[in-house]
């Protein structure tokens, strides 16, 4: 430790004749610990936010987008409805199924619902987004409930196209409760309103079910859920029935499936294209930016590391050169391999290390400016700590083989002239 | 004393020699440049393709429109609605106060194929009025728009796209013949060829999807509201307020939500000024009718400004870091190669002083280094161009597909690469090329003794 801080005066006398070059070292040290911290940060939150639980048996669960053509009529289409569940629940290997208008990580779909505590209320309404459901849908999704009960058959309502869902009865997710509720008080039993004529009362509460926009693009009420006990009948928007099925069977049905459909009732269309989803493909569609940001972030952090790990391998190896002279001369006078060695150790680890306190203010520089345009969270301390961290460790690594070759010189080459 | 074209060949041969000499540091500088120009390159290729101008040749002349329904309390962040309420819309569509002007809605339709045993399509489309085809220049392969008498007398006639006509009729022309949309004959005036601006700016605000989901058919306005078709969109009512009423259609069309665009075509500046004046009188005249209690809010952005609203913006968040991400790694290489340029270049200060003595110029020695790093920076060019092909086939893995498919590989990226390459590692070289040049002829014939 001794030898290596009597190193540190000649290293910086040392660089002083070397003032452009050092400097040089120190900005590709600071701008890449600033660019890859920040990178990785964006792949940490990004690979993070891929990975959001939407809170179903995704593995076994798949849609069907369905539109019905020739315009029927509202009652036609709740009894079809009512057959084409009764149908599809009754085809081997699937476990249950149920109608909404939208499904999960669809990125798109769902419909928007308001709620208020009173009618009079004058701040603004909590906002939630709602599936249409039956006491099928909870085994459907495979999601649990925490609290209170399911919907009874008797309570599932016929709702129009114009008509605004306030049904007696509404199941929300926990998290849109701890909204509603935050004091913590029971939740079951109480009464919200999705419109100013009637009350809801909240029957039930599940653990967690994401709404139908969550995907790559974040909304704060992802989490905040409402299933709303209701058959969509409308004549010109398209519907979903989600079904879960048991597993290994998922192939078969999603063939036999829609064509258990069309078998029921030909007056409907099912995209050949994109008529039938599994949740497995929704996920990967809907949050294709996020695993691309990551895949392109970490690529970058990559060949950035190289880089800079490539500069400092040429440039110690240009000072190594250079300075034969007086490495022999060093040897000649008695310092051993080992010595010259840690001197361009030291010397790589001074000017990292001055690389890094500028990278670091420069990294939350980055990550500031970043919040403010795209969203992005504020980057905990520890990140900047790895990244000069690793940093350091890239730089001792390069410069050992210029350092290596430096010991070898030998104490004759201080007699040689350049 | 090498003069003229001989000078350029004599600092390329010693560029040769010198390359050979320091083949490490050489390699490591082209491999820098390859990388960091190959980076900049393919996210360029994608953040161009999704910020182009899809109209460029009219994007100045068309406006479309804004006026402010909500009223301060809930409207976007003080700006009016991208969007605008039914009753606006056809106000500004039958004041008629540009050269042209249409409206625009999304919406869904099914299509029933002739042949009994053939299945129903569900195709997308836009409800618009006859201005349309002509303030966009869409191109038509068979026959063309219908007539402003057919909006006024709510036509039951469409215009398709050329994939529909292929799938229904095979391609062939199909103008006058007759397909059941949603259980009503409508007849073809027109089929257009392949037309699908990118992004496709005009029904952004109301569809969304400006890269995919290409429009298949085209039916009259004032039809789609007779036959109560609802926007496929976007339908808003307010930045935070719960909707209104919507019981029924009448509700929809009077009310106070926002799902219709309007376009306008105003060709000279002295138009642009007549229409904002006019949009804001009729904003002002809505006031004093007591429909809006809010003083005049109104906008007329032109198609760039457009996509630059909030909701409009086309351009992927992913594709703008991606672009600052790969900025940042090229200044890196940057840095790095002046570090190992000033390496090769110091390392060949005996060299400099011999020449320096031998009586070459200052300039002599700036006209050497500089065409050295010319060439080395072209060798970078030519390694980012093979990498920047390489990540043209596999930015489909980063970035959409759609808009992945629109970034290509063209000549004018071609050249682009090669100039950033070689202008970069110019720039690199001017400060190492500065201190070779400062290299002092008489100390190193001494020291060389």
């Amino acid at each position: 430790m001794k030898r290596t801080m009597i190193q540190i005066g000649p290293i910086f006398a040392a660089l002083r004749r070397h003032k452009m070059a050092t400097l040089l070292i120190v900005l590709q040290i600071a701008l890449t610990l600033a660019v890859v911290s920040n990178a990785l940060f964006v792949v940490k939150t990004r690979v993070v936010h891929l990975s959001r639980p939407s809170g179903t048996d995704e593995a076994h669960l798949f849609a069907i987008n369905n539109q019905w053509i020739g315009e029927p009529d509202l009652p036609h289409i709740d009894a079809q409805i009512r057959a084409d569940v009764a149908t599809l629940r009754q085809l081997p290997g699937v476990r249950d199924a149920f109608a909404s208008q939208a499904y999960p990580l669809e990125s798109g779909g769902g419909g928007l619902v308001f709620i208020k505590h009173r009618v009079e209320q004058t701040t603004k309404a909590q906002l939630a987004l709602s599936y249409f459901a039956d006491e099928h849908a909870l085994s459907t999704f495979g999601t649990t409930l925490v609290a209170g009960r399911n919907f009874r058959a008797d309570e599932i309502g016929s709702l129009g196209p114009y008509d605004k869902p306030a049904p007696a009865a509404i199941i929300i997710t926990r998290h849109l409760a701890d909204k509603l509720f935050p004091d913590g008080a029971a939740v079951v039993g109480q009464h919200v309103y999705l419109d100013d004529a009637h009350a809801s009362t909240i029957i039930g509460v599940v653990d967690c079910l994401e709404g139908s926009y969550a995907g790559s693009s974040t909304r704060s009420i992802d989490e905040d859920t409402v299933l709303l006990p209701a058959r969509y009948t409308s004549p010109d928007e398209s519907m979903v029935y989600l079904v879960r099925v048991q597993p290994g069977q998922m192939d078969a049905l999603l063939r036999t499936a829609p064509a258990a459909l069309m078998a029921q009732n030909r007056m409907r269309l099912i995209s050949p294209e994109d008529g039938v989803v599994t949740l497995t493909q929704a996920r990967a569609k809907g949050y294709a930016t996020d695993r691309g940001v990551a895949i392109m972030m970490a690529a970058v952090c990559v060949l950035l590391l190289l880089a800079t790990a490539g500069g400092i391998v040429g440039l110690s190896s240009f000072w190594v050169g250079q300075r034969r002279r007086s490495i022999g001369v060093r040897r000649a006078l008695g310092a051993t391999r080992g010595d010259i060695l840690r001197y361009f150790q030291t010397e790589n680890a001074l000017i990292v290390g001055i690389g890094v306190v500028l990278g670091v203010a420069l990294g939350i520089a980055g990550n500031l400016s970043l919040m403010t345009r795209y969203e992005l969270p504020r980057m905990p301390l520890w990140v900047l700590g790895v990244g000069a961290l690793l940093l350091w460790a890239l730089g001792q690594l390069a410069v050992l083989g210029p350092a290596r070759r430096a010991a070898a010189v030998p104490p004759v080459e201080a007699t040689r002239s350049v | 004393m090498p003069c003229g074209h001989g000078v350029l060949r004599y600092y390329g041969s010693l560029a040769w020699r010198s390359v050979h000499r320091s083949k490490a540091l050489t390699a490591l500088i082209v491999l820098l440049m390859g990388c960091g120009v190959a980076t900049c390159m393919v996210t360029f290729a994608v953040f161009r393709a999704a910020s182009a101008d899809p109209i460029p040749w009219k994007s100045g002349q068309l406006f479309a429109p804004q006026i402010d329904n909500y009223g301060p309390l809930h409207n976007w962040d003080g700006k009016p609605p991208t969007m605008l309420s039914y009753t606006d819309a056809v106000a500004l569509l039958h004041a008629k106060q540009a050269r042209r002007q249409t409206l625009v809605y999304g919406s869904r339709w099914t299509v029933m194929p002739g042949g009994a045993q053939r299945q129903p399509l569900s195709q997308e489309g836009d409800a618009v009025s006859h201005d349309f085809f002509a303030m966009f220049d869409a191109p038509f392969r068979y026959g063309g728009g219908w007539s402003a008498s057919d909006d006024d007398q709510r036509a039951a006639v469409v215009v398709i796209s050329s994939a529909l006509n292929q799938k229904l009729f095979g391609g062939a022309n199909s103008v006058g013949r007759e397909i059941i949309l949603d259980a009503h004959t409508y007849r073809i005036t027109g089929v257009l060829d392949d037309w699908n601006p990118q992004p496709r700016f005009f029904d952004v605000a109301s569809v969304w999807f400006p890269f995919s989901h290409p429009r298949q058919l085209y039916v009259p306005f004032s039809r789609a509201i007779d036959m109560r078709k609802g926007a496929s969109g976007n339908f808003f009512c307010s930045a935070d307020a719960p909707p209104p009423d919507l019981s029924s259609w009448q509700n929809i069309l009077h009310g106070e939500c926002d799902w219709i665009n309007a376009w306008v075509e105003l060709p000279t500046h002295a138009d642009v000024a007549h229409y904002r004046d006019w949009l804001h009188n009729y904003a002002a005249e809505q006031q004093r009718l007591g429909r809006f209690n809010w003083p005049p809010s109104v906008g007329l952005p032109d198609v760039m400004q457009w996509l630059t609203l909030p909701g409009n913006v086309v351009v992927p968040k992913a594709s703008a870091l991606s672009m600052i991400v790969s900025i940042s790694f090229l200044l890196i290489c940057l840095v790095n190669v002046v570090g190992l340029m000033l390496a090769r270049f110091m390392r060949r200060a005996p060299e400099i002083g011999v020449r320096r003595a031998l009586g070459a110029s200052r300039g002599a020695i700036y006209g050497q280094f500089l065409i050295e790093a010319a060439v080395v920076g072209l060798a970078g060019g030519v390694l980012g161009l093979l990498l920047t092909a390489v990540g043209m086939a596999g930015i489909g893995h980063v970035f959409e597909p759609e808009i992945a498919r629109l970034a290509t590989l063209d000549a004018s990226l071609l050249s682009l690469t090669v100039l950033v390459a070689v202008a970069t590692t110019l720039i690199a070289a001017l400060y190492p090329t500065w201190r070779a040049a400062q290299v002092q002829p008489a100390w190193q014939l001494k020291s060389n003794g």
